[in-house]
């Protein structure tokens, strides 16, 4: 991560956190034309794997159309000079996956953590390290800890031999100055580059992945037409294009990524993403994004509102993976409302 | 007869299980062991008059004639340094830890199968907590292609052990689900909510159903084997009465129209840490109700 020709490095997550928006349905083709795409276009990372990280595929989180690590094969064959990244989240995923996926020609491991909980983390970092991986720590639902706090959760993973540490807004619960108050001090802290994750619930995701630039960040994430949890993410064209605009050099052409935009994963995707009522109560109420077709799913199972699923969740201060409280607010949501009508 | 027994580890786990073992007319406990003369477990443990070292489980090794039992609350890691030398010192070790180097015991299941190992696994919390849900739908069904439990504990529930073991805590999980629970194929998940005031502990089973199962079984079971666990973890319950969902749903096992939802909740006896944390409760509420079988056992056996 010394490449000096750009300002900041982009990482592509379209072919994992753009399954949760597809509810985990990619299969070789999709992965062949995406990672085609983005490394045509420049994009220096691509990541791929279960939306919930490797091993996500659960009941809890939904199966996988097609085993990951097959998908992640046919990336890393495809990637051409693109390195591809596995994201892992402890607790679902192992440590010995990272092997598996190394042996697959992977070069890069995000290992995920809810925002306080980075102490999880050292298994799966030392074993990124012992296996020559490129290490990133990565903290969820960063709005949920003050930058004081996510300075000393990200120092912890700095220790245990993270090169670089991410602060995701999984709920794009953040404003700008949310952003810039938790960068800076992040980056006066660590010893290694930050990088932000930017989710699309409040319509900030770009403005905020720039913020989050001025302030430091050598490191930003997009994905395709923003294809992604909740509202969506930073569409990586759309950040291509401001980076332009501002002079920021990215090293990736903003034209080719809007033709994968378009070509590619517009036509694959159910739905376009837009910021409905529930994608912006996900921002609003401060909700991890994938919890979004879980509730939606919920809701018709139980005949109660998808909105009043997600402002529970937001008042419980569930964090991301606790998908199986979807279930547990719809039924008791249910009862409440078979009780008011007797 | 009454046995004597050491516990190692001086933190949640073992301060949590030293509480109830004073109770206990059957375990008479020795010593509470751990590593650091500071820890809280052990200042607590000399407040009630129990012998408190801090020289580790070595010390157990050199009081070897004076202990019958050694429970290890320690780490997987721990554990596996130090299980060989327990049995050959004849200490027969309950392993509080996920090293799985003995027999797992999930006593609603499985309790009186392996009284006279010498070291028998208690699993993981999540595992005593989702085991039993799981045996209890396979034992009315043919056949449990898939089952899957998301246990969800308060952060400050879960100590650097838990912390740093977190791989293995979902391997000997998940384990247990398919040994113990008799689903053929399974995974397990654990996640740490550092809400404030901090939840109660909160686990999920999901059973794939196959076709032709009868759900009113499954659901009858399941409410039958919560009552069981309850006798020994008070504060086991449901938090939602179990449901069935139509699929179609693409397993590991294979396709299943159906899966079962059980939904449940742990409020701890708050023995140490306060009740959010459950986790610790039924762990060491299947310890103990496997030393007092064992010492029941024993009382049995004509000397």
């Amino acid at each position: 991560m010394t490449d000096s020709s750009v300002d900041y490095r982009l990482i592509d997550s379209t072919l994992r956190d753009g399954s949760h928006a597809i509810s985990h349905q990619y299969d070789e083709d999709d992965v062949i034309a995406i990672v085609r795409g983005l490394s045509a276009a420049g994009v220096q990372v691509i990541e791929i794997a279960h939306g919930d990280g490797l091993g996500g595929s659960s009941f809890n989180y939904g199966f996988s159309k097609v085993d990951e690590k097959e998908l992640i094969a046919r990336a890393c064959q495809e990637a051409g000079d693109s390195t591809i990244a596995c994201l892992l989240l402890p607790g679902v995923g192992l440590a010995d996956d990272l092997k598996d996926v190394k042996e697959l020609g992977v070069g890069m491991a995000r290992i995920a953590t809810h925002c306080t909980e980075a102490d999880i983390s050292e298994q799966h970092i030392q074993m990124a390290k012992k296996l020559d991986m490129e290490a990133i720590g990565f903290l969820m639902m960063a709005h949920m800890n003050s930058p004081e706090g996510l300075v000393e959760q990200a120092l912890l993973m700095q220790s245990y031999g993270a090169d670089a540490i991410y602060i995701a807004d999984s709920a794009g619960a953040m404003t700008t100055e949310d952003v810039q108050r938790r960068v800076s001090a992040l980056v006066k802290a660590l010893d290694i580059p930050l990088g932000v994750h930017a989710h699309n619930n409040l319509a900030m995701a770009v403005s905020n992945s720039i913020a989050a630039y001025e302030e430091g960040a050598a490191n930003l994430d997009g994905t395709s037409a923003g294809l992604g949890a909740g509202a969506g993410n930073c569409p990586t064209e759309i950040l291509a294009a401001v980076s332009n605009k501002y002079g920021i050099e990215t090293g990736v052409d903003a034209l080719k990524l809007m033709d994968v935009a378009e070509e590619v994963v517009r036509p694959i995707m159910p739905r376009q993403q837009v910021i409905d009522r529930a994608g912006l109560i996900l921002g609003y109420a401060g909700v991890y994004g994938s919890f979004l077709l879980h509730a939606q799913k919920a809701a018709e199972r139980y005949d109660v509102p998808q909105a009043e699923i997600l402002m529970e969740l937001g008042r419980r201060q569930v964090v991301g993976g606790q998908e199986d409280m979807i279930i547990d607010v719809a039924l008791e949501l249910a009862r409440k409302h078979a009780e008011a009508n007797e | 007869m009454t046995l004597r027994c050491a516990i190692v580890g001086s933190g949640n786990i073992g301060t949590d299980l030293m509480y109830k073992m004073l109770r206990s007319d059957m375990l008479e406990l020795v010593a509470l062991v751990g590593i650091d003369p500071e820890s809280d477990g052990l200042a607590r443990a000399k407040d009630n008059g129990i012998e408190a070292p801090h020289s580790g489980p070595q010390w157990v090794l050199d009081n070897a004639e004076d202990i019958d039992m050694v429970f290890d609350a320690t780490s997987a890691y721990v554990h596996m340094r130090h299980h060989a030398d327990y049995a050959s010192a004849g200490i027969t070790a309950i392993d509080l830890t996920p090293a799985a180097r003995g027999p797992k015991v999930i006593p609603p299941v499985n309790l009186y199968e392996h009284l006279d190992a010498p070291n028998i696994n208690m699993v993981t919390c999540g595992g005593q907590a989702t085991t039993p849900m799981v045996y209890a739908i396979r034992r009315v069904i043919e056949s449990l292609p898939y089952a899957e439990m998301v246990s969800t504990v308060a952060s400050r529930s879960a100590g650097p052990g838990t912390r740093q073991n977190i791989d293995e805590f979902t391997k000997t999980t998940s384990t247990a689900l398919r040994e113990i629970g008799g689903a053929t194929k399974s995974k397990a998940i654990i996640i740490l909510n550092p809400a404030e005031p901090p939840i109660l502990m909160r686990n999920t089973v999901f059973a794939g159903l196959p076709e032709g199962s009868d759900h009113q079984a499954v659901l009858d079971s399941v409410h039958e084997m919560v009552d069981e666990v309850a006798r020994y973890v008070p504060g086991y319950r449901l938090k939602n009465p179990p449901v069935v969902e139509n699929g179609p749903f693409f397993t590991p096992g294979g396709e299943v129209p159906h899966r079962a939802v059980v939904l449940l909740e742990v409020e701890g006896a708050g023995d140490y840490l306060p009740t959010y944390a459950g986790n610790l409760d039924i762990m060491t509420a299947a310890a103990m109700r496997v030393g007092e079988a064992i010492a029941t056992a024993k009382s049995k056996v004509p000397a």
